[in-house]
């Protein structure tokens, strides 16, 4: 295991669709996070009097000034509407045509926490009349309820709008889905089962029960005073995540396949591994131990070794154990240098969209490669004593990035890592 | 990336069985009561379904949480992960494996899921509209999400290796199982795998019903009916079916009883109805078939997917007959005794397909006897059939499309 095989096949990104907090496509997403700016408010979908965290990051999300049909807008649950728009945008940006002959090559793996749960929540309210009657009125059910009901509609609607006929997913890891099914689409791809696939993330949870189970466990931020600078990771005054919404999805591609056609590759997925900490469903220790061990085996299959990485696109979540896990997970995979490297959490301007952030952090992580710029942390201005790398407070940076390593951490137990790589770095 | 999936293929091999079903606990009550055709379909008893347009389902009417899940873990957790961990213990006592024996980080869990913890999830939210924010428990937030049941039985056993959760409703227990076994080509020698499910509350129920293929039959022997002309819809059932899958050689090593080899998979997905382009399970029965490396002509029995309803069975009956012939190989669809478990059903149906292989008996679709003219398939019925089977095809499709086909090979069917 010291080399990437030659010819072996390999998944490339080449087109990228981005619906975020404080910016619904790629150029917007990239403005913000390289200007440092936050799109933490408070909550505006539903009134949030009488819950303990009020904040939260939206997306001003217009689905028909996106391009949805009536018909598609009620049909869809929120969390369907940003994957569509997300895979439109990646599919144009990739300049792949339309081509029924291709239609059996091409898959689609979504990944998501919740599913559809801002529909499911409110139908539930229709059929039990406010929430007044467990034995739910049947007679009141919607016809596209029982397409909330199951997640997997997230990849129905996605496969169904860009006419893939290949195998189609759903991956639900809870937080690590965006980087768990993207993982998913290159190994089909390495596989030979596909040529193309449309692979991303979304989820929509900024709904009263997703909002009120988080409360429930005093996870997220209960810093309604200044939503703007409520999500700071690494920093000593964090005290929560702030929940966040919205989706990437990625045209990914064979390599030769994108060779051939002259696309553009914006990065290349070079390592992918997850474990579980078998620990606990919320709780984290703090040595970092099964994440160390995801990154480890993530680098072996990059057959890269950590010098020879640019950049950390952390988890970052800004919980008090989160960061301290995370940063003795850097440490103990990537020895010292992990004080060299520049590590940064974009949770601290998008917040934590929970199974989509995994995908929307590949976003930022193919930019950052793209653009030789690290974005920052924003909120970072009194560093944890236990959190000791170099988080990149503030301001981006300017920093020659070929290889990115960017992870998730999830209920569950859940630890994931991702190597991407500059194109074509193993041929220089 | 570098992974040894393409340079040592480690063939995939099922150890151990853990099935939890309406018609029986346990694999060997299952599959006595699988082949004397004893249903677990009757009239819903979890609550009053007479308000309902269906009130039959395949309730696990005696399941209890004394003695199958640990009870701590009871009130944390749905009822569709109740099922997923005493399914596990049972696979991994049927395999002779204790994990604390294991290389931690070389086991994994990957399960389906088609709709989380749903009953769970309805008494929060109404607990959440009816009395207020407070009032939603801790345990929402692990107990309802899709992940839960792989996780919980990540942490039960120990298992640090990867973990996985897919969704591709009934197709979904399929497609797990195919992942296990990529998963061993990676590290892991030992995958917890397959799905269970277990949706059958009102809001659950509501929801199904919208789905539109609910049956309207009254009469649990005639309600769910594949291929039949009678067909009028399908039952929903609640369970399914955890595997142990392992790597052959490390099976073989210490002298395991294997019941099977995954063997070959492959998913599609439909073109929508308007699209003008045909359906695309026939070329997920071709694309595994050609994963396995074998011929239409090895397969032996094909466990249909059997929707229950006219439009659907006649796409599967299709598909069967363009690949097989007509009436070219025993087709059967055992879930007629159970409903369809969505997550569950795609596992249960490859467990039992196994059970099959082990005893070269075919059970029957019991209750069909009239089957519509114009499928020519060779529908085993009435009673269970004795043939030499060595390969079985497994096929299970999912709401809006999915289309997922498994080619299971009895064990010393090549080169052992």
């Amino acid at each position: 295991m010291s080399a990437v095989e030659p010819g072996a096949r390999r998944a490339v990104i080449t087109g990228i669709g981005v619906m975020a907090p404080g910016g619904t496509d790629v150029k917007a997403f990239w403005q913000l996070l390289t200007a440092g700016r936050t799109a933490t408010r408070d909550i505006t979908l539903f009134d949030a009097t009488g819950f303990r965290s009020r904040i939260a990051a939206e997306c001003d999300f217009d689905p028909a000034a996106e391009g949805l049909s009536p018909q598609e807008i009620r049909r869809m649950d929120r969390a369907a509407q940003f994957a569509v728009v997300c895979a439109r945008q990646a599919i144009r940006d990739s300049g792949l045509e339309p081509d029924p002959d291709r239609a059996g090559r091409t898959g689609v793996s979504i990944g998501s926490a919740v599913g559809c749960t801002m529909g499911l929540e409110q139908e539930y309210v229709v059929l039990s009349d406010g929430g007044r009657n467990w034995l739910v009125d049947s007679s009141y059910g919607v016809p596209h309820l029982y397409g909330y009901m199951v997640p997997s509609t997230l990849a129905v609607e996605v496969a169904r709008d860009s006419g893939a006929e290949g195998p189609v997913s759903l991956t639900s890891t809870g937080c690590t889905s965006g980087l768990d099914a993207v993982g998913y689409a290159a190994r089909l791809i390495e596989e030979g089962r596909t040529d193309v696939m449309i692979a991303g993330a979304t989820d929509a949870p900024i709904s009263p029960i997703t909002v009120a189970c988080f409360d429930a466990i005093k996870a997220t931020s209960p810093n309604n005073a200044d939503p703007a600078h409520a999500s700071r990771p690494f920093d000593d005054t964090r005290d929560g995540f702030v929940l966040g919404e919205g989706a990437a999805v990625f045209v990914l591609e064979e390599r030769e396949h994108a060779a051939r056609r002259g696309a553009k590759v914006y990065a290349e997925v070079l390592g992918f591994a997850g474990r579980g900490n078998a620990y606990h469903m919320t709780g984290l220790k703090p040595d970092g131990r099964e994440m160390a061990e995801a990154i480890r085996h993530a680098m072996r299959q990059a057959a890269i070794g950590p010098g020879d990485i640019d950049y950390i696109n952390a988890h970052g979540s800004g919980t008090r154990q989160n960061d301290v896990h995370e940063t003795a997970a850097f440490k103990a995979a990537l020895g010292e240098r992990a004080y060299q490297v520049p590590v940064s959490s974009i949770k601290s301007m998008v917040g934590h969209s929970l199974g989509a952030i995994g995908s929307i952090e590949i976003a930022a992580s193919a930019l950052a490669i793209e653009h030789d710029t690290v974005p920052p942390t924003a909120n970072l201005h009194r560093r944890d004593p236990d959190c000791d790398l170099d988080y990149v407070p503030v301001e981006a940076r300017a920093h020659r990035t070929d290889v990115v390593l960017t992870v998730g951490s999830g209920f569950g137990g859940f630890q994931t890592a991702m190597v991407l790589g500059a194109p074509g770095r193993d041929a220089c | 990336m570098l992974t040894t999936a393409g340079t040592a293929p480690e063939r995939a091999v099922v150890t151990g069985l853990g099935i939890v079903a309406p018609n029986g606990l346990g694999s060997a009550d299952y599959w006595a009561a699988t082949l004397r055709g004893q249903s677990g379909i009757a009239r819903l008893s979890r609550f009053d379904p007479s308000s309902y347009p269906t009130t039959l389902g395949g309730e696990i009417a005696g399941f209890t949480t004394r003695g199958t899940v640990p009870g701590r873990i009871v009130p944390q957790t749905d009822r569709w992960t109740h099922f997923g961990l005493y399914a596990t213990e049972l696979a991994l006592t049927d395999a002779g494996v204790d994990p604390a024996d294991l290389d931690e980080y070389e086991m994994a869990v990957v399960t389906a899921s088609s709709s989380g913890g749903t009953e769970f999830g309805q008494r929060e939210i109404q607990a959440l509209w009816s009395h207020g924010p407070d009032h939603v428990g801790a345990y929402q937030s692990i107990a309802w999400f899709y992940a839960a049941t792989t996780g919980q039985i990540s942490i039960r056993h120990g298992m640090r290796g990867p973990c996985g959760v897919l969704a591709a409703e009934q197709a979904g227990g399929l497609d797990a199982l195919a992942h296990a076994r990529r998963l061993l080509g990676d590290g892991p020698r030992l995958v917890v795998s397959g799905g269970t499910d277990a949706s059958l509350c009102p809001y659950g129920l509501v929801a199904q019903q919208a789905g539109g293929r609910l049956s309207p039959v009254t009469d649990p022997a005639r309600a769910y009916l594949p291929f039949d002309r009678d067909a009028t819809g399908y039952v929903p059932g609640e369970g399914g079916a955890i595997m142990i899958v392992e790597a052959h050689t490390t099976a073989a090593a210490r002298g395991a009883r294997i019941y099977g080899e995954v063997a070959g998979h492959a998913a599609t997905f439909d073109p929508g109805p308007h699209s003008g382009r045909p359906p695309a399970l026939r070329r997920a029965v071709e694309l595994a078939l050609r994963d396995a490396a074998i011929p239409a002509e090895a397969v032996d029995v094909v466990f249909a997917d059997g929707a229950g309803v006219p439009e659907l069975d006649r796409v599967e009956a299709e598909a069967i007959e363009a690949v097989f012939g007509p009436y070219g190989v025993p087709v059967t669809v055992p879930k007629t005794l159970t409903g369809r478990l969505y997550a569950g059903g795609g596992s249960l149906d490859a467990a039992t397909a196994l059970l099959c292989l082990r005893d070269g008996v075919i059970p029957p679709t019991a209750g069909v006897d009239r089957i519509a003219a114009d499928y020519r398939l060779d529908l085993v019925t009435g009673a269970p059939r004795t043939a030499p089977v060595r390969t079985a095809l497994v096929l299970a499709r999912g709401y809006g499309g999915f289309n997922s086909a498994l080619v299971l090979r009895a064990p010393g069917s090549t080169t052992d």
